[in-house]
């Protein structure tokens, strides 16, 4: 990149963004879209509750393309944005390339690991949340036959379905449990007519319970369950207000915290791994007064032992990405 | 006897459209709250203003001038190809294929065998629906919009189950190696003394779409076999009472079709990405649609409507980066230019025409 480029790209975000901070923090969302009401929104929220809490404020872009990813990366880096947040595994390989080139921009990526001095990873242990979701599934119950709706058929979601199924045999070794992904397209992350059709067909199949891990296609798994009188688990972000008194609870993925920490910190922030697990509030159930009716006591003890032992790692959650395998539920 | 002069009919139609597409688009913009010239502004300065800026028109524009080409080579024999989403993910496989098995020692080499490769493997997605065409009379419209889903679905297992690299969390294939780099305009300027933007993806594809084009124009104008395309597009019992085949016709078109399509990838997949990944294609099969239809599907037309297209997307990537306006008006602004000159073509032209009539009657009175 040439120095006329900086300077242009630099005068015409000083053009546009009107006297704002040069350090101004920068958000880059996956191609979901900012309000999935699930994983991008969480984000979303983080960066808001900082902007509230702060009164600073803060870029954003919603990506539409595949070749705008280092785009964004570079234009918000040269813009002077630091640090730089990205919701999203997809941005590994262009992180990678750019990240050497702005050695005085810190970023931060979420759900992938780039090994690179000014870049913090935060993983998710999504198969831990998805283990305790699992076990109250199975405890809530009757049929013994528990659904699973993934948007698209990728390592992550497995990761998910893994924990899940691994919960749900933990509590009821001889329960079924369905699983389904959406579709092979991105359009899969955002479907909700066809989450309905499936969850129709998972309720025909004698399940009681489903849990959508599928971003905006989740919105409709939950609506038909709510419809049809089963319950449903949301995910990512607490979904329970969506059907009060019909979402069992939602695996919470805390990526509200991690934007909201990165955008905290500030430039120059602690880099290197962070995996956010049970142990430090990065993953868990929700709960509230829309499911409270939902969830009893011995169920929420049982919930709480088992992750007070995922906490402490006497417990161990296989986690499908480690040798691409699950012991419970098969592909 | 046409009403409207040939250079009204190219120049002055898809001109009107675009303007009035612009000031629809411009009172969206006014409409929450934006302001249209600075966005048009942003829109120009962002796409056509520099070098880096050219470089990601021109890199969206290669794509749309091979998925463009292709659509209109099937228009020509009247066949509507809306597979080549499909087509061209295909033809990602087979550059990923090409570069990953084989240890190249130069890109040249590479780059010889990926074309080949993406063609083929392009070509061979379109000759099944092809087939059921010209055999079955199955509907090349259904045929091959579902194939687009077959196609989504072949890539999603190669990627997740066969491709992707052990314990990695993307479903992409492993990066090709640095002797298939493609060079990119930046070096290939630089080597005539130019100065060219070196993060900007465009690369030396745009030549070979380029040369495309300008084989599509010899094949469709100047060859016997292009004749007969065309001829069978015109009108399929004439041509059948000539003695050209239908069946032969309806496969070469199609074959010729998916090719160029499937020859997208060496743009997307070999020069940008250096990987395949899922989301590779994103929709520049149906965005050819639309440049066919803008282009007349002639090549030169298809040349600038892809151009436009680029300016279009890299104009609208800007907007998303420096303004508030949601990425789905960016989308609205592109579906605009779409129906203004793709489907409401009359609109334009039929006023035009009647204008035209009476400025002869008045001639010729």
């Amino acid at each position: 990149m040439t120095l006329m480029h900086k300077i242009l790209g630099a005068t015409a975000a000083m053009a546009l963004s009107a006297g704002a901070a040069l350090a101004e923090p920068a958000l880059i969302f996956d191609l979901g879209g900012k309000f999935d009401k699930s994983f991008n929104e969480a984000a979303f929220n983080g960066a808001t509750r900082w902007a509230n809490e702060t009164g600073e404020t803060f870029r954003e872009i919603e990506l539409q393309s595949e070749a705008q990813r280092e785009q964004a990366l570079r234009r918000f880096a040269e813009a002077g944005s630091n640090p730089i947040v990205m919701a999203g595994f997809a941005f590994g390989d262009a992180l990678g390339q750019v990240a050497s080139d702005y050695p005085d921009t810190s970023f931060v990526i979420i759900d992938m690991v780039v090994d690179a001095p000014n870049v913090r990873s935060v993983v998710f242990n999504e198969h831990e949340g998805s283990y305790l979701v699992g076990m109250m599934a199975a405890e809530a119950s009757e049929s013994g036959t528990v659904g699973f709706i993934g948007g698209m058929d990728i390592p992550l979601i497995r990761k998910f379905a893994c924990g899940y199924a691994q919960g749900v045999k933990a509590v009821n070794p001889d329960a079924t449990i369905i699983a389904n992904m959406t579709g092979t397209t991105p359009a899969a992350w955002n479907d909700p007519v066809k989450g309905s059709e499936l969850t129709k067909a998972q309720i025909n199949q004698g399940a009681d319970v489903v849990y959508a891990a599928a971003g905006g296609t989740g919105v409709g798994v939950l609506q038909t369950a709510a419809d049809e009188g089963i319950l449903s688990i949301g995910v990512d972000s607490n979904q329970n207000y969506l059907h009060p008194g019909k979402v069992l609870t939602s695996m919470l993925k805390r990526v509200d915290n991690a934007v909201f920490d990165a955008f905290s910190d500030g430039p120059g922030l602690e880099t290197g791994f962070q995996i956010m697990g049970i142990a430090n509030g990065g993953v868990g159930y929700a709960m509230d007064e829309n499911n409270a009716s939902l969830v009893n006591d011995t169920m929420k003890a049982n919930v709480d032992a088992a992750a007070a032992k995922i906490a402490s790692g006497e417990l161990a959650v296989h986690d499908y990405m480690s040798d691409d395998s699950c012991p419970e539920l098969s592909f | 006897m046409d009403v409207v002069p040939k250079w009204a009919e190219v120049i002055l139609v898809p001109l009107i459209s675009l303007i009035l597409a612009a000031l629809l688009s411009a009172l969206v913009i006014l409409a929450i709250g934006e302001d249209p010239i600075a966005a048009v502004n942003l829109m120009i300065t962002g796409a056509l203003g520099s070098t880096y800026g050219w470089g990601y028109t021109l890199y969206y524009a290669t794509n749309f001038l091979f998925t463009g080409l292709a659509v209109s080579v099937a228009f020509h024999a009247g066949l509507f190809n809306i597979g080549g989403e499909g087509q061209a993910m295909l033809g990602g496989l087979g550059v990923a294929l090409a570069c990953l098995l084989i240890p190249w020692p130069h890109w040249t080499i590479a780059l010889l065998a990926a074309t080949v490769m993406a063609g083929l493997f392009g070509a061979a997605w379109a000759a099944i629906p092809a087939f059921l065409q010209a055999k079955r009379g199955s509907h090349i419209v259904i045929t091959t919009i579902m194939f687009n889903f077959i196609a989504a679905a072949v890539l999603n297992y190669v990627l997740v189950n066969l491709m992707r690299p052990a314990g990695s969390m993307d479903p992409a294939t492993a990066r090709f190696p640095e002797a298939v780099h493609l060079p990119t305009l930046h070096d290939i300027l630089g080597l005539v003394g130019i100065e060219f933007s070196r993060a900007a993806p465009a690369n030396v594809t745009f030549l070979i779409a380029i040369l495309a084009c300008v084989l599509v124009w010899l094949l469709m104008w100047r060859t016997w076999l292009g004749y007969e395309i065309r001829s069978y597009g015109k009108s399929e019992p004439a041509a059948r009472y000539a003695g050209i085949s239908p069946v032969a016709i309806t496969m070469i078109a199609m074959l010729i079709s998916g090719a160029l399509a499937g020859m997208m990838a060496i743009n997307n997949v070999m020069g940008e990405a250096e990987r395949l990944v899922l989301n590779a294609v994103e929709g520049a099969g149906f965005i050819g649609i639309a440049v066919a239809l803008m282009g007349r599907s002639h090549p030169f037309g298809v040349f600038l409507a892809a151009i436009l297209f680029g300016f279009l997307y890299q104009g609208g990537a800007e907007l998303a980066l420096w303004t508030s306006i949601p990425r789905e008006l960016i989308v609205v602004i592109q579906a605009l230019v779409i129906l203004f000159t793709g489907a409401l073509d009359n609109m334009v032209r039929m006023p035009l025409e009647r204008i035209f009539l009476m400025l002869r009657r008045r001639r010729d009175a």
